[in-house]
C-alpha cells in the first residue's frame, strides 16, 4: 500500500486537465442535444389524447427511471446490434445522445411546467384579441414562460456536468478516464481521483451559486407577491 | 421469448445485491440528511459550516467519483479493509444522497410557518420540543415527495456499484453481454426493465407522498 504523493499530485494535475475539454464539451452538446428533444416531449404530452398522453407519460417515466449507466451501455454496446437501424457510435456521441435523451425528459417537464405557469387570462386575452396561433406564442406565452424555467434549467446544466464521468466507462476519454489512466500507470489513483474532485468542485460550486443568484432575481422580477428566502 | 427468460433468471442472481444496496443507502441517506440538515440550523458557526462543507463537497462532486475515492482511500487513509464493496457502494451513495436530502430537510423546517415556532415559544416548549412536536411533523409532510425521488435517484446509483465489482443486476448483465454480442439489445432492454419495475413502487409512493403532503395546506 502506498501513501499520498503530493509530487505525483502535482504532475498529474495538466495530465488530467488535457480531458477537461471532452467532459466539458459532453456537457454542452448533451445540454443543447437535451434543450432541443425536451421539446419533442412537451410537444407530445400537448396532445390532447388520452391515450397518447398516457404512452408519452409512462416512455418518459421509464427513461428517467432507469440507470443512465445501463442506457449509455444499451446505445453503445447494444444499438449497433440492432439491425437496419443500428450504427455504431463514437463513446462522444453516445455519451451525447444518452444523457441528451436521459435528461431531455427532466427538461421537457420544466418547458411544461413554465407554460402552465403563464396565467390563464393571458391565453384568453391572446384569443380575444385574435391573435394567430403563432403570434400567440411566440409573443405573448412563450415570452412570459421561458424566464422562470432558466434557473431550472441551469440547474440540470450542473447535475447534467456531474453525470457525464459516467461515460469513462465506455471510453471517454474524459477527465475521470485521464484520472484513471494516470493512476494505474503510477498507481497513485487517489492523489488522481482527488484532481478529478476538485474539478469537478471548483466548476459546479459557483455555477450553482450564480444560477442561485438568478433564481432570487427572476423571483423578484417575476413574482412580486412571493415572500423570497435571503441568500444564506 | 425463450431468450428473454433465460436472460431475466441470469439477472435476477443479481437482485439480491441492487435491492440490499438501495435500501441500505437509502436508510443511510434519510440519516444523514436529517441530521445535516438540522445541524445545518444549529446556532453555533462552527458547525453550521462544518456541515455545510460536507453538504457541498458531496454535491458538488460526482458520485462515480466519490464512489471510487472512497474505494481507493478508505484502506489507504485508514489503514483498515472494510472487507466488503457493498459497505463502500452504500457508504458512498449515502452520503452523496445525505447530502441532497438534507437541503430538503432544511427547506422544509425553514418553511414551517414562523408563527409555530413562536406560538411553541410562548407555550414554553423547550428548542426539542419544539422540533420533536411541532416543527417536524409538519416539515416532515413536505419533505416526502422529495424523499421519494432522491430515493428512485439512489436506485439509479445503485447501477454504479458494478464497477467495483459487486455482483449487481448490472454486473451479470455485462457479463452476459461479454459472452454473447449480438444478444447486447435485448440484455440491456431487460435491464432496463428490471430497473423500471423496481422503480414502479417508488414512483406510486412519490405520488402517494405528494397527495399526502398537499393534503390539508392551504394555498
Amino acid at each position: 500500500m502506498n501513501y499520498w504523493s503530493f509530487e505525483r499530485f502535482f504532475e498529474a494535475w495538466p495530465y488530467i486537465l488535457k480531458g477537461l475539454h471532452i467532459t466539458v464539451g459532453v456537457t454542452i452538446s448533451a445540454f443543447l442535444f437535451a434543450l432541443i428533444f425536451g421539446f419533442v416531449w412537451t410537444f407530445l404530452r400537448r396532445i390532447p389524447e388520452r391515450h397518447i398522453n398516457w404512452v408519452v407519460t409512462w416512455v418518459m417515466e421509464f427513461i428517467r427511471s432507469t440507470p443512465p449507466l445501463v442506457q449509455l451501455f444499451f446505445i453503445y454496446y447494444a444499438w449497433p446490434e440492432i439491425p437496419v437501424v443500428g450504427v455504431t457510435l463514437s463513446p462522444f456521441a453516445s455519451a451525447v445522445v444518452g444523457f441528451g435523451i436521459h435528461f431531455s425528459t427532466y427538461i421537457g417537464e420544466i418547458y411544461r411546467s413554465g407554460i402552465e405557469s403563464v396565467d390563464n387570462g393571458q391565453w384568453e386575452a391572446a384569443t380575444a384579441l385574435n391573435f394567430s396561433l403563432l403570434d400567440k406564442w411566440r409573443l405573448i406565452i412563450l415570452p412570459q414562460a421561458f424566464p422562470p424555467t432558466v434557473p431550472m434549467l441551469g440547474n440540470y446544466f450542473i447535475i447534467m456536468f456531474k453525470e457525464v464521468p459516467l461515460a469513462s466507462t465506455i471510453g471517454l476519454t474524459g477527465i475521470l478516464h485521464m484520472a484513471n489512466s494516470f493512476g494505474s500507470e503510477h498507481f497513485n489513483l487517489i492523489e488522481a481521483l482527488t484532481i478529478v474532485g476538485i474539478i469537478f468542485l471548483v466548476l459546479s460550486y459557483p455555477s450553482a451559486r450564480l444560477i442561485k443568484k438568478l433564481e432570487v432575481k427572476l423571483n423578484t422580477r417575476f413574482d412580486k407577491n412571493q415572500v423570497i428566502d435571503p441568500v444564506e | 421469448m425463450q431468450d428473454i427468460l433465460s436472460i431475466s433468471q441470469e439477472l435476477s442472481r443479481g437482485l439480491f445485491v441492487t435491492i440490499s444496496i438501495l435500501i441500505a443507502s437509502s436508510l443511510f441517506a434519510y440519516f444523514m440528511g436529517f441530521v445535516s440538515g438540522l445541524l445545518r440550523l444549529s446556532k453555533h458557526t462552527i458547525i453550521r459550516k462544518l456541515t455545510g462543507l460536507y453538504i457541498e463537497l458531496f454535491r458538488g462532486t460526482s458520485l462515480i467519483v466519490q464512489l471510487f475515492w472512497l474505494y481507493y482511500a478508505i484502506p489507504m487513509l485508514f489503514g483498515i479493509n472494510l472487507g466488503s464493496n457493498w459497505i463502500i457502494g452504500v457508504i458512498a451513495i449515502g452520503l452523496n444522497y445525505g447530502a441532497y436530502l438534507s437541503e430538503v430537510v432544511r427547506g422544509s423546517v425553514e418553511a414551517v410557518d414562523e408563527g409555530q415556532t413562536e406560538a411553541a415559544i410562548a407555550l414554553n416548549l423547550s428548542s426539542f420540543q419544539k422540533m420533536r412536536y411541532i416543527i417536524l411533523p409538519q416539515a416532515v409532510r413536505m419533505m416526502l415527495p422529495e424523499f421519494g425521488n432522491y430515493t428512485i435517484q439512489m436506485l439509479k446509483g445503485t447501477a454504479l456499484v458494478s464497477l467495483i465489482s459487486l455482483n449487481d443486476i448490472l454486473y451479470y448483465g455485462n457479463i452476459l453481454r461479454s459472452s454473447n454480442l449480438s444478444q447486447a439489445p435485448l440484455i440491456y432492454l431487460v435491464i432496463l426493465i428490471f430497473y423500471f419495475v423496481l422503480a414502479l413502487p417508488l414512483i406510486f409512493l412519490t405520488r402517494k407522498a405528494e397527495e399526502v403532503s398537499k393534503k390539508g395546506v392551504a394555498n
